[in-house]
């Protein structure tokens, strides 16, 4: 193994190489391929049912790949290197209830007391600030608290590598912010960080690259900035028409427009990507007028990573 | 030491159970329940005497004197039509007929009744100038351990036993399945004997307090005692539960809700209950069964617990078992690997 090679290995965090799930008839992951570097907090963006959970528990090692290769941490799963690794990284699953009957503070100690290397359960709570629900039961705690008791149950191991699966799925705004705060915390430190969510918001202020999944492939890859620069244009016009059909036959004549990049009609509607705003809307009132078409709505705002993926795959990342 | 996992599982094993007020009282509370409604149901009333109706007609009178002298008997005189009433509603388990001969209307399926034939003839007879050839004395003696609530303690003390082993490991395994906590441990370098044998360990510490109360509660309450020794009743304890504990896992196994695992659990759980001879001796049941009912491992260890309780007092008092059911038990007993005890 050459010198290169070895410092590459250690850059990494997490490769991997062609992943295959299988359910069945059904493919969850469809030839996956991923590299994360060390440092870095990656994002897995897709709607539900996109493969993400499948893909992040094959490389967590709970499930085993029907084909591809995983590293993660330098390490492969199987080799009887399985407990050593399992020490160095936190791992938040979607959907786990712990123990209702438990304190915040019984809850971490037990988790902790897995660990060889581990932070105190005060600086742990400290971290995800639940201090002052140390002695309540789990059952009592909000979506928040809880979410944010999985993640000090993560956190308790000093991981080198986080996992969270879609940590503030259903969580109000105040909480999810509270959450994006100790995983901003975290990177501080240096920890590598693999996150998925169907939030765009949260991939784009959080993460530093992305891949956007969907039916178990990566789509798209690069930081949120990048692939909203895919588009072409940053900002994003959508209008409908008082006649539903009025806007079809426009297709050609919208993508003509001064400052448009690109079209789509869904559903009575148009959304256009556009460069610049104030002399696409003019221009595309103008027209609407000249045909004769009654404006009933008219919106704009700037390009997401929301629009990457419709723009990628046709489907909204909610309703997909 | 308090950090290790075994520990720490352990603890969360206890806290989960003592912190949910119902599954105490499941535990603890029914059995004791049950045995005190039981226990109070079927309380020994003593040697009482048997009721005999002496048909009103030529002779009744005589007759009613001639029998008035046996302690065994309660004698009244009754019209005919009434005293077959009674008969036929077992209020009297005999009724005697006056005249030559003297006739004994009775039932002869019914264990008092053939118990009065025995007594009414004698008195008669006795009354009539019988001389005994052989002269009889008497010992009275009253064994200890054979009321409802002897046998009915050991059995339910297996029960339990069963009960809370089959729940207590086999519920928190298929709810630590279906809330998803199991894969969370597995991403963890927990060792999954370390998960296991904290179930063993927390049952152990539950065994201790649940066979002290039922144990506890029948001595003071009914004065059943632990006639045999304290170690081989802690010693069949702790095997009967770590038994019905690693039933209670094999049957989680594969369950994925906690509705089907209830649902096996009381497949698995309903015949013991009937069949191992808590409530009544399994010996009632057809010989065609008898080797289905003596496989269940709750009937072993009834029969083990029973046995040990009565071994000593055996021994004290040297009457040898007199019914069927318990020979059996001493023979179950040895079957069951704990032959020491045999007279």
């Amino acid at each position: 193994m050459s010198a290169a090679e070895v410092r590459g290995t250690d850059a990494v965090a997490i490769r991997c190489r062609g992943l295959v799930k299988r359910y069945g008839d059904v493919t969850a992951v469809a030839g996956l391929d991923l590299t994360i570097a060390r440092g870095e907090c990656f994002g897995l963006l897709g709607p539900n049912g996109a493969g993400k959970t499948t893909t992040v528990e094959i490389l967590e090692g709970l499930t085993a790949a029907d084909a591809g290769d995983v590293e993660v941490l330098g390490a492969r799963w199987g080799r009887g290197t399985d407990r050593a690794l399992r020490e160095r990284l936190g791992i938040q699953l979607q959907e786990t209830q712990l123990a209702d009957k438990l304190t915040v503070a019984e809850t971490v100690q037990l988790f902790r007391s897995f660990y060889r290397d581990s932070h105190s359960v005060d600086e742990v709570l400290d971290t995800v600030q639940l201090q002052e629900k140390r002695g309540a039961w789990v059952g009592k705690l909000s979506g928040g608290q809880k979410q944010r008791l999985a993640v000090a149950c993560a956190l308790v191991s000093r991981p080198d590598l986080l996992f969270l699966d879609e940590p503030t799925t259903g969580l109000d705004p105040q909480s999810r912010r509270q959450l994006w705060d100790v995983i901003v915390r975290f990177r501080t430190g240096g920890g590598t960080v693999l996150l998925t969510t169907h939030y765009m918001e949260e991939a784009e202020r959080l993460c530093d690259r992305v891949a956007i999944v969907d039916h178990g492939r990566v789509i798209a890859l690069g930081s949120p900035r990048e692939l909203v620069a895919s588009l072409g244009a940053a900002h994003v016009v959508e209008v409908a028409t008082a006649d539903a059909t009025a806007l079809a036959p426009l297709e050609g004549a919208l993508a003509a427009l001064p400052g448009v990049r690109g079209v789509r009609l869904a559903a009575g509607r148009a959304s256009l990507t556009v460069a610049e705003v104030h002399r696409a809307v003019p221009a595309l009132l103008a027209l609407l007028a000249e045909r004769g078409a009654e404006l009933s709505d008219l919106a704009t705002h700037h390009a997401t990573l929301e629009d990457v993926f419709v723009a990628l795959t046709g489907r909204h990342l909610r309703d997909a | 030491m308090r950090d290790h996992p075994l520990i720490q599982l352990t603890l969360s094993q206890l806290r989960g159970f003592y912190r949910e007020p119902e599954a105490v009282f499941w535990v603890f509370g029914f059995p004791i329940l049950l045995a005190f409604a039981l226990g109070i149901a079927f309380r020994s009333r003593g040697a009482e005497a048997l009721q005999v109706g002496v048909v009103a007609g030529a002779g009744d009178s005589a007759v009613v004197a001639m029998l008035g002298g046996s302690r065994h008997l309660a004698v009244q005189r009754l019209a005919p039509d009434e005293g077959q009433r009674r008969l036929a509603s077992g209020r009297v388990a005999l009724l005697v007929v006056p005249g030559d001969p003297v006739t004994l209307r009775y039932d002869s399926t019914r264990t008092e009744s053939r118990l009065a034939v025995l007594e009414v003839a004698d008195a008669l007879q006795r009354a009539a100038g019988r001389r005994d050839p052989v002269a009889v004395q008497e010992q009275r003696v009253t064994e200890r351990g054979s009321r409802y609530i002897d046998f009915l303690i050991p059995g339910l003390l297996g029960m339990n036993l069963m009960g809370s082993g089959m729940w207590g490991v086999g519920f928190a395994v298929v709810s630590a399945r279906t809330k998803k906590l199991l894969k969370r441990f597995l991403a963890t370098p927990m060792r999954r004997s370390h998960y296991l044998f904290s179930f063993m360990l927390s049952r152990l510490l539950f065994l201790v307090i649940e066979v002290a109360t039922l144990v506890g509660f029948g001595w003071l309450v009914f004065d059943v005692g632990v006639r045999g020794s304290i170690a081989t009743l802690v010693l069949l304890s702790v095997l009967g539960s770590l038994a019905f504990s690693g039933i209670g896992l094999l049957v989680a196994s594969r369950a994925k809700t906690v509705e089907a695992v209830s649902g096996l659990m009381n497949l698995v759980m309903l015949p013991m209950w009937v069949l191992s001879g808590t409530f009544f001796s399994y010996a009632r049941f057809p010989d065609a069964i008898q080797p289905v009912v003596r496989a269940l491992p709750l009937t072993a260890l009834k029969l083990t617990v029973a046995g040990d309780q009565s071994r000593k007092l055996a021994g004290v008092t040297a009457i040898r078992p007199r019914s069927g059911c318990r020979s059996k038990r001493v023979t179950m007993r040895s079957a069951a690997g704990n032959g020491s005890g045999r007279r």
